[in-house]
């Protein structure tokens, strides 16, 4: 029992050094990628690292208005986004921690994460913050159901509904016989990938436009290494939630955990570049729009869930 | 049982010491409830963990009636958080009601003692007569505490309500216990334990009765209508007690009913999933748009109790279709999250409690910062608040988690069962990502940003403090432990609900199994979040912290009035879900070259209230006045019809 418990606490920390030394890359090939549309250099590769790095080392400036709510939401949004890279598997057959039930816990931290990031951005008292929280709130309560069913839908392909058991166990077979199903998810969880990153056509992560931020405007007050808490679990997330939907496309696995991790990163920069890709050739969607484009997600992962429905009986 | 009876006398006494009209006797009654509550609570914990039961009986001379009192692992799991919250309130109450002319307060104390009682005899009662006397002097005695500041218009008007709406229930209730005793030929439980066997084309429509009468005292959609209006009425440790505990005892109700009547086709368990998904879905949407923070809760209370339907349905369809380990998962999410609602839902109207005590407005339009002003009711407020929102690592998300197992399992197993667990695991995130921005708003606007209003605010006193404090840290304890907060009474209970046959079940090493690993993940969180807060702030110390204005986008003069509002924050919900909401809006806009003045208010009215009862009690009061004149006004014309009907009942009795 006792190395047990030692097998899997090395495993959890092996798995975060992994995911915390290569997430900030992500954001910045998505920059080189627009950057390459553009017609400009763009920022190095590296520069996500840069900036963290950067950040950690400042000090900070409070608004006289807030609390310690204000200084807790940076870090339990960022645990959240780390304790969620846990239940990914990354390279081998099995993520540390696995469980039946497991992709509940997963939908559920970032649920967390959010309600933090909102009550830190009221803490502000400012209206530009409150109405980012407004807008993700009401987002984002529509990209959950969207999230769950296609988990579920996966689920009962895979017969389990371990997200390891989801993610490794025969989605190659799966593949095979519920591609059309498979399909569908895939395509609900990029919409759902997009708005939780807060990407294009959801938000717009570059705007200093108030009228049209979302996730950035809920973050303007913070500096120093709160924000850098606040980046680098934004890129978590990106790894995260990316992991996912990469493990669903190339399901190849291999069995260690080195080689599985390189596949998966190199899976990942390919995502990375459709976003720089989706940014540079797609415009926001009006925000009256949104809820249609979730909604259509929510759509696309129940009939997903219908067409397993079908085929299982 | 001497120990649950002792328990019930000690709070009889703490009740008649009220009346006392004394300036200390609130402290003296609040003592005996704590300690009475104390010795209840070792009852039931003792009944928990021996899993057999303990019974009183009295003879009794009322007809068919019999006192019988036993307890139960069922009867005991609904005891814990009634007399858990009871005591925690009649606390609170002590600080709340200073201030308040002693008669009123004797009152108060008489009848929440009064209601405390009925409530555990609810629970306890074993005999159809017997519980339908708690009943009543439960509905009563909750009614008074209600009425309290009869002055207000409103507060009639909520009181009057409730009184109706509770006993449309209760006559439901009275009708299946009729309709069981005689068919069973007794009043007592016991011999109603599986009474299907004998009368099974009639257990449907039992159940249909059940889920009339005591859906009408839980709140489900569309019999909720009197808890908005009742919860802001009354003095908010009933509030807490009322939606946290009371409304249970109707979930209580349907559970004992349907346990005893047997085996549940997979009707029962859609129908009961269809009603949760509606109360659920409708009660967040609704308290969305309030903006008076104990209507909101009410809502929230309409919620919840969906969740908890939501819950038995898996439960009683993994009953139908032979799954055991769901319907473990269902029976045992439900029955937590009956616990968890009364911990947090109780903290939360406590908060609510204290706001209201120290501002005087329950409008959260206008308030604002108090975080900084009440530390602590804002810490547990937004504890409570996180936990009912279903966010690890508090104790919300323990149960819906085991609610989501539950259909997860029923999905996987068979194709009949997972439509309905799609519509359930998508109704229960929408539910949840409502429900937590719904909180974002209330907390955010109430304890965050600067104040709105020129509402000043006080500390809360100790014995308002501490309640809130317990059931904070009770929330904390069965969010990051969940395992151990199962172990005690999964099995019991389950086996005494006939959902498992065996003590050594897998089901029940399955449900252990998955919270065990459950609290791993949730402590690999909880340490992760400590750590980084110390890393955060070792990396500050030594580091210059200024302080200044909150940046706004580079305007450095924001006014309160600036601050995002409720109504602003659920401006998208609103737009999104018009259809349902129908808010009735007035604006003034702004016009000229020199506007002067603008205004904007928006209400939402029940959709229940408005689409289905307004008309219905429209229709029945326009067919009773077309009968007026049977209403003679004269005492002797009523002898008269009395005499008459009593004839003619004995006379039909003499043909048959």
């Amino acid at each position: 029992m006792m190395t047990d418990l030692m097998d899997t606490a090395r495993e959890i920390v092996r798995q975060w050094a992994f995911v915390l030394a290569v997430s900030p890359i992500l954001p910045g090939i998505v920059a080189k990628t627009k950057a390459w549309f553009a017609g400009r250099r763009g920022p190095p590769l590296l520069q996500p690292y840069r900036d963290i790095f950067k950040l950690f080392r400042k000090g900070a400036v409070y608004s006289r208005t807030t609390t310690w709510l204000f200084r807790a939401g940076p870090v339990v949004s960022f645990s959240a986004a780390l304790a969620a890279t846990l239940i990914i598997p990354l390279g081998g057959m099995e993520s540390p921690l696995t469980f039946q039930g497991d992709l509940i816990l997963f939908a559920y931290l970032w649920g967390l994460s959010r309600f933090f990031t909102m009550t830190a951005a009221l803490d502000t008292g400012s209206a530009f913050e409150g109405m980012g929280a407004s807008r993700e709130a009401a987002f984002s309560c529509l990209a959950e159901p969207a999230l769950l069913l296609g988990l579920l839908a996966l689920a009962r392909e895979a017969g389990s509904f371990s997200m390891s058991d989801v993610l490794s166990v025969g989605l190659i077979r799966i593949w095979s016989i519920h591609a059309p199903a498979l399909c569908l998810v895939t395509a609900a969880f990029l919409v759902v990938f997009l708005t939780e990153n807060s990407r294009i056509p959801v938000d717009d992560p570059n705007t200093h436009l108030e009228l049209t931020m979302i996730h950035e405007v809920m973050v303007l007050d913070h500096g120093g290494p709160d924000l850098a808490l606040i980046e680098y679990g934004s890129a978590v997330k990106f790894f995260a939630l990316g992991a996912l939907l990469v493990r669903i496309v190339c399901p190849i696995r291999s069995g260690g955990f080195w080689e599985g991790g390189a596949a998966l990163v190199i899976g990942l920069a390919a995502l990375s570049v459709l976003v720089g890709v989706i940014e540079s050739t797609m415009a926001r969607l009006r925000l009256s729009r949104i809820p249609q484009l979730l909604a259509l997600s929510f759509v696309l992962s129940g009939f997903g869930v219908i067409l397993t429905l079908a085929a299982g009986s | 049982m001497t120990l649950f009876l002792l328990c019930l006398g000690l709070w009889a006494l703490g009740g008649l010491a009220g009346l006392a009209g004394n300036r200390r006797m609130p402290a003296v009654s609040s003592a005996a409830a704590v300690a009475g509550a104390a010795l209840g609570l070792v009852a039931a914990a003792k009944v928990l963990v021996t899993g057999g039961g303990a019974v009183y009986r009295a003879g009794w001379q009322m007809p068919g009636a019999e006192i019988h009192l036993a307890l139960d692992p069922l009867s005991a799991i609904f005891l814990i958080p009634i007399l858990l919250l009871s005591a925690l309130a009649s606390v609170y109450s002590v600080g709340y009601l200073n201030g308040r002319e002693n008669r009123q307060i004797g009152q108060v104390i008489f009848f929440f003692h009064l209601l405390a009682i009925s409530m555990c005899v609810v629970v306890a009662a074993k005999n159809a007569v017997l519980f339908l006397l708690a009943w009543e002097v439960m509905a009563l005695s909750s009614f008074f505490l209600v009425m309290l500041d009869s002055r207000e218009t409103g507060v009639r008007r909520a009181g009057w309500m409730y009184l109706v709406a509770t006993h449309l229930g209760t006559a439901f209730i009275v009708l299946l216990f009729a309709w069981m005793g005689s068919a069973a030929g007794s009043f007592d439980f016991d011999r109603w334990q599986g009474i299907s066997r004998t009368w099974p084309h009639l257990a449907s429509a039992w159940f249909i009765l059940a889920l009339i009468g005591f859906g009408a005292k839980a709140g489900f959609w569309p019999l909720h209508v009197w808890l908005p209006e009742a919860h802001p009425a009354a003095p908010s440790h009933v509030s807490a007690v009322m939606s946290g505990v009371m409304i249970k005892t109707g979930i209580y109700g349907l559970i004992r009913i349907v346990t005893v009547i047997g085996p549940p086709p997979a009707w029962w368990g859609l129908t009961l999933l269809l009603i949760g998904l509606t109360s659920g879905v409708l009660g967040v949407l609704f308290a969305l748009a309030q903006h008076d923070i104990k209507r909101l809760l009410a809502y929230h209370s309409v919620e919840n109790i969906g969740i908890i339907a939501i819950g038995l349905g898996g439960g009683l369809l993994g009953m139908s279709y032979g799954m055991e380990t769901a319907a473990v998962f269902g029976w045992a999410g439900a029955i937590l999250h009956v616990i968890n609602h009364a911990l947090f839902k109780g903290l939360l109207f406590m908060g609510a409690g204290s706001v209201l005590h120290a501002t005087g407005t329950r409008d959260i339009e206008k308030l604002g910062g108090l975080l900084k002003k009440m530390p602590l009711t804002g810490t547990t407020f937004l504890i409570g608040a996180a936990a009912i929102s279903g966010l690890p690592p508090l104790n919300g998300f323990v149960s819906e988690f085991l609610i989501y197992v539950c259909f997860f399992k029923l999905a996987l197993g068979s194709a009949a069962g997972g439509a309905a667990a799609a519509a359930a695991i998508a109704g229960l995130a929408l539910i949840g990502g409502l429900a937590s921005a719904c909180f974002v708003k209330v907390f955010g606007v109430v304890f965050l940003g600067e104040p709105r209003g020129p509402t000043g605010a006080h500390a809360t006193p100790f014995s308002m403090a501490t309640p809130m404090a317990a059931l904070a840290a009770a929330c904390v304890l069965i969010g990051v432990f969940p395992a151990a907060a199962c172990r005690g009474w999964a099995t019991a209970v389950l086996l005494s609900a006939g959902v498992v046959s065996d003590a050594g079940a897998e089901s029940l090493l399955t449900l252990a199994g998955t919270l065990q690993w459950a609290n791993l993940c949730i402590g690999a969180l909880v340490a992760l979040m400590i750590l980084i807060a110390i890393v955060r702030r070792w990396m500050l110390a030594g580091r210059p912290a200024g302080q200044t204005v909150t940046w706004d986008c580079g305007y450095a003069a924001p006014t309160p009035r600036m601050q995002y509002t409720a109504g602003s924050f659920v401006q998208p919900f609103m737009d999104l879900f018009q259809a349902i909401l129908q808010p009735q809006e007035h604006r003034r806009p702004p016009a000229g070259y020199f506007p002067k003045e603008a205004s904007y208010e928006s209400h939402t009215g029940d959709l229940a209230t408005r689409r289905v009862f307004g008309p219905l009690f429209g229709w029945i009061q326009g067919a009773a006045e077309k009968l007026q004149w049977v209403q003679q006004g004269r005492v002797q014309t009523y002898l008269l019809y009395v005499f008459v009907t009593l004839a003619a009942i004995l006379s039909f009795q003499a043909f048959r």
